[in-house]
């Protein structure tokens, strides 16, 4: 199959939708001329014009709200927040707006809308510009949160996305965009609220997010070497979260990690580990379940310090060794 | 000796030579930061004022050590203008741990709160509603003082901007709202992202004063805010300032500026504010070759300082999240 980066997957996609469904346009700073902070959307406002490919003042507030009003009168908006940090000037109108519209007006309103989302550390950007908040929207009903880890999750993921009838919330890693992979030319979807294995092995479950995902794919490599075997798993989609491959792999290895950066207390893994023990898993687990996060700090600039208030490849080999070997 | 002659806005010679080696400074201090960026000595983003100058050596030299300084992404010129000292500016740059904020912040979060600088901000706007709350402080503390808050063009149309300016509208606060408009935020021009002709016209909204003045003028600029300094010490509260200027580089490491001309580039580049200023206080080429020359060897010194500064410690990486 023809290979493409994250990026180009992302922009053919909207690529594709746009030339198809005049009712899907794009909203955001610098995402014209500029073709966006990361050029995602390249020079798709050449090709659609400034009607359809929006650019804004900076004003996360207005481009959320403006994302909302336009879906629910019958467009399919897609915004852009230029990194993911400067969603927190959007809280109100995605949490108390987007989220619950619907809801609260009897079933009787749709917000079709995506809101995409570049995060994450390892570009030394600081503070700022360099946190994971997933796990922030996980906790709002009426939110759907999707978080691709390969070119063909984010265009078949984007797709869905834009074709579902409720607020997504479309996180993006910078360190991704370059990645390759197969991507499909024609359309498609990939369901929301399906979790994927993308390893299979017998002696531990990883369940890991975004660039955890690559990176635990790595220290899978070198566990090999050492006669471990691990199952990796995508959930790909953190709300609505699909347990049954993560329950069933589990009942398989007894042992499960989960992986992600964004930082550790209150997050994605937390979710995941309390599923696990309300599960039937529970039962077949013969060790506890580990979580490997960032830590508990906002991103530092410097590089050495960077590296290490997230999980790498070598802290993966580390933590599943120790929780093959019932050691830590 | 001959009596030191004051100058345009009360500037004596020495004042004004002193604020020509900073513009100079900061210059050098950026086009370095570029070569580092080039040569991968440095990790991350920077914004350079290159073209700027002028705003931050008539803005800090308007008001004293005792105010305090709200600073933005493209800070640099301004850090340097407050006091900033450039070794450990540099060391901060490249994430060193006697940098000013032991290499956890970097360029766009560089602060020295000894010295009343509250830091440059990566949020575009984060610090227009910090200012409100260090001039409700100043008002409570009854000291005086005043706070210098910069912002960009871009930042004028959060909506952080808005609620900031009414609230230190209505409370007469001592706040000094400085626009740099560099005409662009980002890859956005000031007329596709405004419909007025001039931000200082927003002012009215507020009930201020607003003023808008060439911001590649230190002695226009510096006027402006020494009279902006006064109204707020007087408790006649807040003045919006605009000045505008012209950014020479891209927005960041990553801009292929496809959003304007050369042309427009270039032209700008002739309105460069550093031999504006030195033919306006009668610096003379001899001079301005000592001033250059001063500041490459400071630039050398402090590049050394940085190189040699020790990285942070991993065993510290929790330190400064809680207090
Ligand atoms: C809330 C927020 N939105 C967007 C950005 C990304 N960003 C950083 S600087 C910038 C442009 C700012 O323009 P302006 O305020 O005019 O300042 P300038 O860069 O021209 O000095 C943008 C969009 C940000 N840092 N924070
Ligand atoms: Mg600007």
């Amino acid at each position: 199959m023809r290979e493409l980066t994250y990026k180009d997957a992302l922009h053919e996609a909207l690529d594709q939708i746009m030339a198809e469904d005049d009712r899907v346009f794009l909203l955001g700073e610098d995402i014209g001329v500029y073709g966006g902070a990361f050029g995602v959307t390249g020079d798709l406002q050449e090709k659609y014009g400034k009607d359809r490919v929006v650019d804004t003042p900076i004003s996360e507030a207005a481009i959320t709200g403006a994302c909302v009003g336009a879906a629910l009168t019958g467009m399919h908006p897609v915004g852009e927040i230029m990194f993911s940090d400067f969603v927190t000037l959007s809280m109100e109108q995605l949490v108390l707006q987007a989220s619950r519209i619907r809801f609260m007006f009897g079933g009787k309103a749709t917000v079709p809308m995506v809101l995409r989302l570049p995060g994450g550390s390892g570009t030394g950007a600081s503070g700022q510009h360099s946190g994971s908040y997933e796990s922030w929207f996980i906790h709002v009903p009426g939110l759907k949160v999707v978080m691709p880890s390969t070119p063909y999750d984010a265009k078949g993921l984007l797709l869905a996305a834009i074709e579902d009838p409720n607020p997504v919330m479309f996180f993006e890693h910078k360190l991704l965009y370059r990645t390759k992979g197969p991507v499909p030319e024609e359309m498609y979807t990939i369901p929301i609220g399906k979790s994927q294995v993308v390893r299979e092995g017998k002696d531990l479950t990883i369940i890991a997010t975004s660039v955890m995902v690559m990176r635990s794919l790595e220290a899978a490599q070198k566990l090999a070497e050492e006669g471990i075997e691990v199952e990796i798993i995508d959930p790909r989609t953190l709300n609505p979260l699909d347990m049954e491959p993560i329950i069933a792999s589990i009942i398989k290895t007894g042992k499960a990690l989960v992986v992600h950066e964004a930082v550790k207390t209150g997050g994605f893994g937390a979710e995941v580990a309390g599923r696990i023990v309300e599960s039937e898993a529970f039962a077949y687990l013969d060790a506890p379940i580990r979580r490997l996060a960032g830590l508990d700090m906002p991103i530092p600039y410097n590089r050495n310090l960077e590296y290490h208030a997230v999980p790498q490849v070598e802290n993966i080999v580390e933590e599943s060794r120790k929780i093959v070997q019932g050691v830590y | 000796m001959e009596k030191e002659k004051l100058l345009e806005g009360e500037l004596t010679p020495k004042d004004a030579k002193h604020l020509l080696y900073l513009m100079v400074l900061t210059r050098a201090f950026e086009e370095n930061a570029e070569e580092m960026y080039a040569l991968g000595k440095v990790h991350g983003t920077m914004h350079l004022s290159i073209g700027q100058e002028a705003i931050a050596a008539g803005a800090s030299s308007a008001i004293t050590r005792d105010d305090y300084l709200l600073n933005t992404h493209r800070g640099h010129g301004h850090f340097l203008a407050w006091g900033g000292d450039l070794n450990r500016m540099m060391a901060e740059f490249l994430g060193k741990e006697n940098g000013y904020c032991r290499g956890r912040g970097g360029s766009m979060h560089i602060a020295d709160i000894e010295s009343n600088n509250l830091g440059a901000n990566g949020i575009v706007g984060g610090n227009l509603p910090i200012a409100v709350g260090v001039g409700l402080s100043i008002k409570i503390r009854k000291t005086n003082q005043v706070v210098l808050t910069l912002f960009g063009d871009g930042a004028a149309n959060e909506g952080a901007f808005h609620e900031s300016l009414n609230m230190a509208s209505i409370w007469n606060l001592p706040i000094i709202y400085l626009c740099e408009n560099n005409l662009y935020a980002m890859s956005t021009p000031f007329d596709q992202a405004f419909k007025i002709e001039e931000i200082s016209q927003r002012a009215v909204a507020y009930g201020i004063k607003g003023v808008t003045v060439d911001g590649n003028d230190v002695f226009a600029v510096h006027q402006a805010v020494r009279e902006a300094a006064e109204r707020a010490r007087y408790g006649n509260g807040p003045t919006l300032i605009e000045a505008i200027t012209y950014r020479w580089r891209g927005h960041s490491k990553s801009d292929r500026q496809a959003y304007r001309t050369r042309e427009e580039v270039k032209e700008w580049m002739e309105k460069d504010p550093i031999p504006r200023f030195a033919k306006k206080i009668g610096v003379s080429d001899k001079e301005m070759e000592e001033i250059q020359e001063r500041v490459k060897i400071d630039i050398q010194k402090a590049v050394e300082f940085a190189e040699n500064s020790p990285e942070p410690d991993v065993s510290t990486i929790l330190e400064g999240v809680y207090a």
